[in-house]
């Protein structure tokens, strides 16, 4: 197996990453798969970075405790921004968040214990790379199963047409705060991790663009179940490292298979819809 | 001290307001959040630094850039957002979109130019300043001040003044209604491009000329403030965009000034966050077609 060590010792970034963006994108087809458009997933994994850093470096905790700590964080986070902010729609949800998304960072760059523009070095490497891959198998293994459940029929029904949802009896506000906080807990770990394996974190990983290059994971994926986001995924990881032979041209490339996508596959790559049991006794 | 810091904040504004205006337009009409709109300002730059590089005057190149910038915003929108309108595609198949299409124009420019920021040639304005009142404004930034006030001028006119305007207006409100009133909706569409681009390259030129630091990503950050000015506003508000255009710089300045200039972005963004909680329609929330 040792061409298999090689194989991992070269490409150790490019696993960690791949398995850590799988992690977002279903934090943000959580969202997408209620019909909120929030953009709020990079913060969220600041917040798990950051408070995952602290606590390995600040106060020397075992990684086994840091981790599940790590997505409490951006959890409380969600918790206490949600209300108002859950009560906005489309764009303006979109924007809010970017924009606490932007405090945050502001307050990374500007308080001496977080590094500052600097950022946080010298994280230790304690995510294993299996521990990543569970972790994003089990994500999916939990989203399937709910998306196949009455909570899953809810979710698409609040999608796909609000005040049907509503007087079907479904508690919107709930679901939208519920769905937020997966949304942390998700993100939260995929910055525990990606931080617990890179050694380095700083404010600008977690701005604007991060924000917007989560999102277009899913989009480029789609949200019919929680694989195609994570296809998305991978296809925008790997995409920049097969066209390295580009140089300077690959991020061009990058953008323009952005461009087809949407507007050739407006459902995503993967436009396929994952089953939903009608109830018994119900006509479907 | 402060009014100096008040007179460089409404400034730093009118450049806010001027950039966010064609982007409020772009939205309010067109009902797309458009990302490419970041660019329009990068390219405008980049013009005028070219065209006054070869020996123009910069009262040619401001406007030339400003033209181009429009004809480049038309071609970008008729080439990425003609399929998706009329397939009535949602706003994040547009959102996306152009979100690939900005960033391979950034990385697009960056590979062809190079990432370094340049400067526009010495001497294009007379570096004297005036004093008055113990306040200093250089003869740039009277510039700046005076071409903001003329477009804004403009654009007030051509939307409320004219019967184009009021076919845009009618588009905002109702695009479905006004191509059945006999409005040529695809051709002003194209119009409107061309108008918000043209403000975005203009806002490119005057900032290239207040902070005399041009680079391909300079439209992105630009951005940022931008979606702060015209959401803190309301969407598609055109005296929105303006006021709130012109209380960011102020803001912004009078952080830096007198808290920290690292500061100064957070606290644009917590105000954001705090409008959108208490307003969520903006400080002045209705429509262009209602308002402008």
């Amino acid at each position: 197996m040792a061409w298999f060590d090689d194989l991992l010792f070269t490409y150790q970034n490019l696993a960690v990453a791949l398995g850590v963006n799988g992690l977002l994108a279903l934090s943000m087809y959580v969202v997408l798969a209620v019909g909120q458009l929030s953009l709020g997933q990079a913060a969220f994994m600041g917040l798990g970075a950051y408070s995952s850093a602290l606590m390995s470096l600040q106060l020397g905790w075992p990684f086994w405790a840091v981790l599940p700590l790590s997505c409490v964080v951006p959890v409380l986070f969600a918790l206490a921004v949600g209300g108002p902010t859950l009560r906005l729609n489309g764009v303006y949800l979109a924007i809010a968040t970017i924009g606490l998304g932007e405090v945050l960072r502001g307050v990374y760059l500007n308080v001496d214990v977080l590094g500052g523009a600097m950022g946080l070095s010298g994280i230790p490497e304690a995510a294993p790379l299996w521990l990543i891959y569970a972790m994003l198998a089990l994500a999916v293994l939990v989203l399937w199963q709910v998306g196949k459940s009455g909570i899953g029929r809810a979710m698409e029904a609040m999608r796909l047409d609000e005040t049907a949802a509503l007087s079907m009896g479904v508690n919107i506000r709930r679901y939208r705060l519920a769905t937020l906080c997966a949304s942390a807990v998700l993100a939260g770990l995929a910055g525990a991790l990606s931080a617990h394996s890179t050694d380095f974190i700083g404010p600008n990983d977690f701005g604007f663009e991060p924000a917007v290059t989560i999102l277009s994971f899913a989009l480029l994926g789609g949200i019919g179940s929680p694989f195609a986001p994570v296809l998305g995924a991978w296809l925008l990881t790997l995409l920049p490292e097969v066209l390295r032979p580009l140089a300077d041209v690959r991020l061009v490339m990058n953008g323009a298979v952005i461009v087809v996508a949407v507007l050739f596959l407006p459902r995503g790559l993967l436009a396929w819809r994952m089953p939903r049991h009608v109830r018994p006794g119900r006509a479907a | 001290m402060l009014a100096q810091q008040l007179l460089n904040g409404l400034l730093l504004g009118a450049t806010y307001a001027l950039f966010a205006l064609g982007f409020t337009l772009m939205f309010g009409v067109l009902r797309v959040v458009n990302l490419t709109y970041g660019f329009y300002f990068t390219a405008g730059a980049f013009l005028a630094l070219w065209l006054t590089q070869a020996g123009a005057p910069l009262f040619l190149a401001l406007p030339a850039a400003a033209i181009a910038s429009g004809l480049i915003a038309t071609l970008l929108d008729w080439l990425l957002l003609t399929r998706l309108r009329r397939a009535g595609a949602d706003e994040l198949a547009s959102l996306m979109v152009t979100l690939g299409a900005v960033l391979a124009l950034y990385a697009g420019m960056t590979a062809w130019l190079g990432p370094d920021i340049r400067r526009l040639p010495p001497g294009l304005i007379a570096a004297g300043a005036l004093e008055a009142f113990g306040l200093r404004i250089t003869l740039a930034q009277i510039l700046i001040l005076a071409a903001c006030a003329l477009l804004v001028g403009l654009l007030l006119w051509l939307m409320r003044g004219t019967r184009l305007g009021l076919a845009i207006r009618a588009m905002a409100e109702r695009p479905d209604t006004a191509a059945l009133m006999g409005i040529a909706t695809a051709r002003l569409a194209a119009l409107v491009s061309f108008v918000s681009g043209a403000l975005a390259g203009a806002g490119g030129v005057l900032i290239g000329l207040n902070f005399n630091a041009i680079h391909p990503y300079m439209g992105e950050s630009m951005m940022l403030r931008g979606f702060v000015v015209i959401v803190v506003g309301g969407l598609g508000n055109i005296f929105g965009a303006l006021v709130a255009g012109l209380l960011l710089g102020i803001i912004e300045v009078l952080t830096a000034g007198y808290i920290s200039s690292g500061l100064k972005e957070a606290v644009a963004f917590a105000l954001l966050v705090l409008v959108l909680w208490t307003r969520p329609a903006g400080l002045f929330g209705t429509t262009l077609a209602r308002k402008a």
